[in-house]
């Protein structure tokens, strides 16, 4: 059994800044991740990143993946198991992972779950044809292994992911014929829209797709035109002919682990779905138990890189390990929190954070 | 923020006058147009600029404020806006044309001299324009700025531009 202070349960944005903070007063750190590589999501963001100079503001996701997995593997205390699975968390503080084909136990003092988030599928005929992919796949096959998915693509979602993704086809010679989305105003950043209107691509808010259509592969998508109700408005259908259609119509945090830990879950939609409960230090029902990223709810990547640092701070403190000015780090830590959440755009978590406070332990 | 831009993802007329520089400035030579709409936590440009025209942001969800006789277009926040919304306008540029700075995050990258296609906020194609120099340096961080010359009357309009000219590609 592998013994260690802190265990970190995913190396995205919020896992490798909750790894660097639980080792910055001298704990000795696990980092797993089930990927062959560091930087979850951020691998596949070409974009720069909002925020402020703190959440490196101006840097592109791919470049901040760089920094922190360069800065994790320069941690002596650190240490990363790749291809690694989380299956089970006890109550004993032991986790049992699968890791290239063998079964292991981790027993930590602390664990940090950064698991992430999945994305969630839509429900249309034909949505099972090859060429049917989530964004997350596009992104992958792009920005991972530089291959096109397709030659024309109908994106279905306005959000910040439907409009990058669309943006980043069209930076890889991809044409995208338009971007569906059922609610009346696009829910992404409205910067994110520009780009991509400017480009050529309309989006259609009020709209969804009906069918996915095609002999052996999508070969089109048929859309229509919502009325207030959502329903379908008869007579609007139209067929794009299409040679992929890629789904980003959210995202629900990946919290199995944290069920299977009997942590107390809480659904708030407003976090995407069904989270653990947390209290202000991102501590579980399960006092062992710590949560930082899209797993304690959807947020851009900003947010998770914060969560990730005030996890693993708090952590430290549990066990004796803390680094010397920690307070300091817990307070700046906070006081980010609330700021990139206190704009309009941040209302969706206020509301879903303060009805997770609303319940009791 | 007018309610068409959360539904099109296009600025009209009311939403570009709101950040618009008057008659004026736009006579006196190169100035920033700042097309960000919506509060969103973000503050690149006003910590980028040398001149600290953009004003420092009070709160990072702040929109931002631009003092236009400070700004000299420079267009070093064009290439650090994280939401490419900034963009240089130059109407003194020649008697007929205007020139623009645009931020370009495509292949290959025009080079000075190409004729390309001009398109509007809205992706529609409304003329042509000559490139007349491609910045590109490290400090831009992959994202190019495209110096277009356009006839005058379209500089308010033209925010993207496609490769290859009247001809086509």
């Amino acid at each position: 059994m592998k013994t260690v202070d802190i265990c970190v349960i995913g190396g995205g944005p919020a896992g490798l800044n909750a790894a660097l903070a639980a080792s910055s007063g001298g704990a000795s750190v696990l980092l797993l991740d089930n990927a062959d590589h560091l930087g979850g999501q951020l691998v596949k963001q070409t974009h720069m990143f909002f925020g402020s100079e703190r959440q490196q503001a101006g840097t592109r996701g791919i470049d901040i993946a760089v920094s922190l997995t360069t800065a994790v593997q320069g941690t002596p205390s650190i240490e990363v198991w790749l291809e690694t699975t989380a299956l089970g968390l006890y109550d004993d503080g032991v986790l049992t992972v699968e890791c290239l084909g063998e079964y292991r136990k981790v027993k930590a003092e602390r664990f940090v779950v950064a698991t992430g988030a999945s994305e969630k599928m839509l429900a249309f005929k034909g949505n099972d044809l090859p060429g049917v992919y989530g964004a997350g796949a596009v992104q992958t096959l792009m920005n991972v292994f530089g291959i096109k998915p397709g030659q024309r693509v109908l994106m279905v979602g306005a959000g910040n992911i439907g409009l990058i993704v669309s943006y980043q086809l069209l930076q890889a010679g991809v044409s995208v014929a338009a971007i569906v989305e059922g609610a009346p105003r696009i829910g992404g950043y409205l910067v994110h829209a520009a780009k991509v209107r400017r480009a050529g691509v309309p989006i259609l808010t009020s709209h969804t797709i009906l069918e996915a259509y095609g002999q052996d592969s999508v070969e089109g998508a048929v859309i229509c035109q919502l009325d207030q109700a959502w329903q379908p408005i008869k007579g609007t259908e139209q067929k794009i002919p299409v040679d992929v259609i890629c789904l980003a119509v959210g995202l629900s945090p990946l919290s199995d682990l944290l069920w299977q830990a009997d942590c107390r879950m809480l659904y708030i939609p407003e976090l995407g779905g069904h989270v653990a409960w947390r209290d202000e230090s991102l501590r579980t029902s399960q006092p062992y138990i710590f949560i930082a990223g899209d797993v304690a709810g959807i947020e851009e990547a900003s947010s998770a890189m914060v969560e990730g640092l005030l996890a693993g701070y708090v952590a430290t403190l549990d066990i004796g390990l803390a680094p010397s000015d920690v307070s300091e780090r817990i307070r700046a830590a906070r006081e980010q929190l609330v700021e990139l959440r206190s704009g309009p755009e941040g209302e969706k978590t206020r509301l879903g954070l303060a009805a997770v406070q609303g319940e009791a332990r | 923020m007018e309610k068409e831009l959360k539904r099109t993802g296009v600025p009209d007329n009311r939403d570009v006058d709101s950040v618009y520089p008057g008659k004026e400035r736009l006579a006196s030579g190169a100035v920033a147009v700042l097309e960000c709409f919506q509060r969103i936590p973000c503050n690149p440009c006003a910590t980028c600029c040398p001149r600290k025209a953009i004003k420092a942001f009070h709160d990072i969800n702040d929109l931002p404020i631009i003092d236009w006789e400070k700004c000299n277009g420079c267009a070093i926040c064009v290439a650090n806006c994280p939401g490419l919304a900034i963009f240089v306008i130059d109407e003194n540029y020649s008697p007929t044309e205007a020139l623009l700075k645009l931020p370009y995050e495509f292949v290959p990258l025009p080079r000075a001299g190409d004729e390309v296609k001009v398109l509007n906020r809205a992706g529609q194609e409304v003329g042509v324009g000559r490139v007349v120099r491609v910045q590109n340096p490290p400090s831009f961080d992959r994202t190019a700025v495209v110096h277009l010359a356009v006839l005058k009357e379209l500089a308010r309009e033209v925010r993207f531009f496609i490769l290859g000219g009247a001809e086509g590609e």
